[in-house]
């Protein structure tokens, strides 16, 4: 290296010095929340486009946020999906459900009777209003805090409830981790729990139901954070590529645990502009507006049924919870951000238009509420009956092996083999409260 | 035919059987599957059009349309999700990554989605894909277009890996992977494609067509996974290899004089136990044989196999050849492949104990 000058000092000495920029949220523990800053259009400003436009005709959707409710709670605008009262009312059932079922759940894992819990507080709209406007037999690939569309299904609450237990009733044989359900009879395709990696799978079964002409359409819900998995690039490539019928939705809830949106680009861009690059059609909602939510699913589920492409989503919310019961919020982020949401909660909002349009009042909300809860109490306590997280004791050890592979090859049968010696040799009169769990 | 009947050593020339090289047996197992079954579907890079780089897809897209086979964009991340999702739809995917060594941007979606879909959903979901993908050296590829990731997959609980060694095996072994309800990767050794390999690169290829193990029967058949295949008989030792590597050592056996039960493992997950502890009890001594660099190779795996199950008829050590623990190098391709020299000093060893 002897003929070249050393360092940056000599060949570059009129070059300005670079710096690396790190993002940082506006907001940590203690400071004084002003979302100001956040744009927050007037409901109903924003058209609605045929839902066969040509991606490069709407651009401005993908940064601008459609809004239906306003703060009058009414709603306003060519977004307003003009639901009848009952649906409205199945709606706000619908969320007030999954949050008292996430009221429940929290407490049961700080109660010690699961590992984990997830709560989609703030969030409820984004599942339950988008899954209200899919067919029943439309596929969804959810990451890890759409249980609101089970809800909205009707799979049984006290599967969930199973599942969480990981006890004898849980269809997945206490394989998973709580919250990873998977049920093909409600189209809700198995939750892996690494990130981003049902997006392009997503769009992979929208191909194989153009392949087969079938008229069923995909929909895949993914975190802000997640997108920056090379996975959701895949799942957008393919999607405009082949003009694959499937809605991309992006829950921005600002936060990653503990990484704030930035971290996955926000500083720079919106969630729903980076459709644009692709071609797809974007629309950037106001995901904690009922809806919105629901008129947003619905045009893009008209379009992808038209056979006139893919749509992402970007559901622009907040998540008013942390991030899982592992995780303690007030260590990175000030508490007045959930006060200060300038977007508000989507129960409240949906209540209070229902309330606005003459539909509902107070004392039907606080029944509603109570029956929610008492429901979630009965179909945990019939869920306890078959256990709760215990010592790996509610399935025969066998079921360990099983479903590897559609058969058991030697290997795995000889693996069996042992743990069931172990288990022999650990419980020698046989496993403790007659097998039914420790 | 029966699978003894597959060896390369025995040569007819004079025969009027269809013989096909690996390719074109390749492309007559997708044929015939996808004529039987209308869910399966092939999708990769170059393989619609232009029937793939290795010509493996020719004439498909023709055949069955552009619907069943298709080009992808270049997202080995892509192509996997994709099958993984159009698999849990229903239909049968079989995608090809041009090469194993691009096989690693699809590895979370081969990993951790595609082996697992079956154990996480308890059955409601499957992954009955079968990811074709050509692998190992000699053709200077240089360190992108050699390698033989094979123990990566082997390592991943969920996955079987098939190797086939012939045409014959290699149509087989594709319809039972095609057919198999559960991911399958198949890699192709690519060095043989055209015809088998003494492993002198220096001599010229003889074309397939001159060995019995490409007489290839029309129609519908199936060879099982997990079963493996002796290419030659003998008492002296057992060879246990697969791919490109059971004819090197077939031919360094012939050269050399020596008798050997040389093992085509042709499927690695699940391995065929009870052949290799039924031959290596009867010869006593072992040598194992692959492409892929050694270390946690699958070859350390194959010796704990016999050093455990067969330790009291073993007469000698275990032996290991394998690539060296290096990229493929490209100008010095052939000092790295484990050619005639590191394969006949590992015999004498063996023989010599």
């Amino acid at each position: 290296m002897a003929d070249r000058p050393e360092g940056n000092a000599e060949a570059g000495e009129n070059r300005p010095k670079l710096s690396l920029h790190v993002p940082e949220p506006k907001f940590r523990p203690g400071d004084t929340v002003d979302f100001s800053h956040i744009e927050v259009p007037e409901a109903g400003q924003q058209p609605r486009p045929d839902e066969t436009s040509d991606p490069r005709d709407m651009l401005d959707f993908a940064h601008g946020l459609i809004r239906v409710l306003g703060d009058d709670n009414k709603a306003h605008g060519p977004w307003d999906p003009k639901l009848d009262p009952d649906t409205l009312r199945t709606m706000l059932g619908h969320m007030a459900m999954t949050r008292a079922f996430d009221e429940r759940m929290f407490r049961g894992q700080r109660q010690g009777k699961t590992s984990f819990y997830m709560k989609c507080t703030g969030e409820e709209a984004t599942s339950v209003s988008a899954s209200m406007a899919l067919a029943a037999d439309d596929m969804v690939f959810p990451s890890y805090r759409q249980q609101g569309i089970l809800i909205q299904r009707g799979y049984p609450m006290i599967e969930m409830i199973n599942q969480i237990y990981s006890n004898r009733g849980d269809k997945l044989k206490g394989r998973q981790l709580p919250i990873m359900y998977s049920s093909k009879e409600h189209s809700f395709f198995t939750i892996s729990g690494n990130l981003a990696t049902q997006t392009p799978q997503a769009v992979g079964w929208a191909m194989a139901s153009a392949i087969k002409g079938d008229s069923r359409i995909a929909a895949t819900w993914v975190g802000e954070g997640s997108t920056a998995e090379g996975d959701f690039h895949s799942a957008c490539l393919f999607a405009t590529v082949y003009n694959a019928p499937v809605i991309l939705n992006v829950v921005n809830n600002q936060w990653a645990i503990s990484s704030f949106s930035g971290f996955a680009g926000a500083e720079r861009s919106t969630f729903a502009a980076r459709g644009i690059g692709y071609g797809i059609a974007s629309l950037r909602v106001d995901g904690n507006d009922p809806l919105a939510c629901f008129a947003a699913e619905q045009w893009a589920a008209n379009r992808a049924r038209a056979n006139a492409g893919p749509t992402l989503i970007e559901f622009f919310s907040y998540r008013a919870e942390g991030h899982s019961t592992s995780d303690d919020p007030s260590g990175y982020r000030s508490a007045q951000e959930r006060d200060e949401w300038p977007l508000g909660d989507p129960v409240m909002r949906l209540k209070n238009h229902l309330i606005e349009i003459g539909e509902w009042d107070e004392d039907r909300q606080a029944k509603m509420d109570l029956e929610a809860a008492e429901f979630v109490k009965k179909t945990t306590k019939e869920a306890e009956a078959n256990g709760i997280l215990g010592h790996g004791l509610h399935h025969p050890f066998h079921t360990m092996f099983e479903d590897v592979f559609e058969d058991l090859p030697w290997h795995l049968q000889e693996q069996a083999a042992q743990a069931i010696h172990e288990r022999e040799t650990k419980f020698p009169e046989g496993l403790p409260n007659g097998g039914k769990g420790a | 035919m029966s699978d003894t009947a597959t060896t390369t050593a025995t040569k007819t020339e004079e025969s009027t059987d269809r013989r096909l090289n690996m390719i074109e047996a390749i492309n007559d197992a997708l044929d015939v599957s996808m004529k039987r079954d209308d869910n399966i579907v092939i999708m990769g890079e170059d393989v619609g059009y232009f029937g793939g780089v290795f010509r493996c897809t020719a004439g498909l897209q023709e055949k069955y349309g552009k619907s069943r086979v298709f080009d992808t964009p270049i997202s080995e991340c892509g192509i996997i999700a994709a099958a993984v999702g159009m698999g849990a739809y229903g239909l049968r995917p079989v995608p090809e990554i041009q090469f194993a060594d691009y096989i690693y941007p699809g590895l979370d979606q081969l990993i951790s989605e595609a082996a697992r879909l079956r154990y996480r959903s308890a059955a409601e979901y499957t992954a009955p894909i079968t990811v074709r993908s050509p692998f190992g050296g000699g053709i200077f590829g240089g360190q992108t277009h050699s390698q033989s990731p094979e123990a990566i997959f082997a390592h991943v609980s969920g996955l079987k890996t098939v190797i086939p060694a012939t045409p014959y095996d290699a149509k087989g072994l594709l319809i039972s992977a095609i057919e198999d309800n559960d991911p399958v990767i198949f890699f192709e050794p690519k060095r043989i494609y055209n015809g088998p390999f003494s492993g002198y690169y220096d001599k010229p290829v003889e074309p397939w067509k001159r060995f019995d193990a490409s007489v290839v029967p029309e129609g519908h058949y199936t060879i099982p996974l997990g079963k493996a295949r002796y290419a030659t008989r003998g008492d002296e030792l057992t060879i246990l290899a697969y791919g490109t590597m059971v004819h090197v050592v077939e031919a360094v056996c012939r050269e050399k004089g020596i008798e050997a039960d040389v093992v085509d493992l042709r499927t690695i997950v699940p391995v065929d136990i009870e052949t290799i502890e039924e031959s290596v009890k009867k010869t006593g001594r072992c040598l194992i044989v692959h492409e892929a660099t050694r270390t946690a190779g699958f070859g350390a795996e194959l010796s704990a196999l016999v050093t455990e199950r067969c330790f009291y008829h073993l007469e000698a050590p275990v032996e290991r050849v394998t690539g060296f623990d290096t990229p493929y190098p490209h100008s010095l391709e052939w000092a790295y492949f484990p050619g005639p020299i590191r394969i006949g000093e590992a015999l004498d060893k063996i023989l010599s104990e």
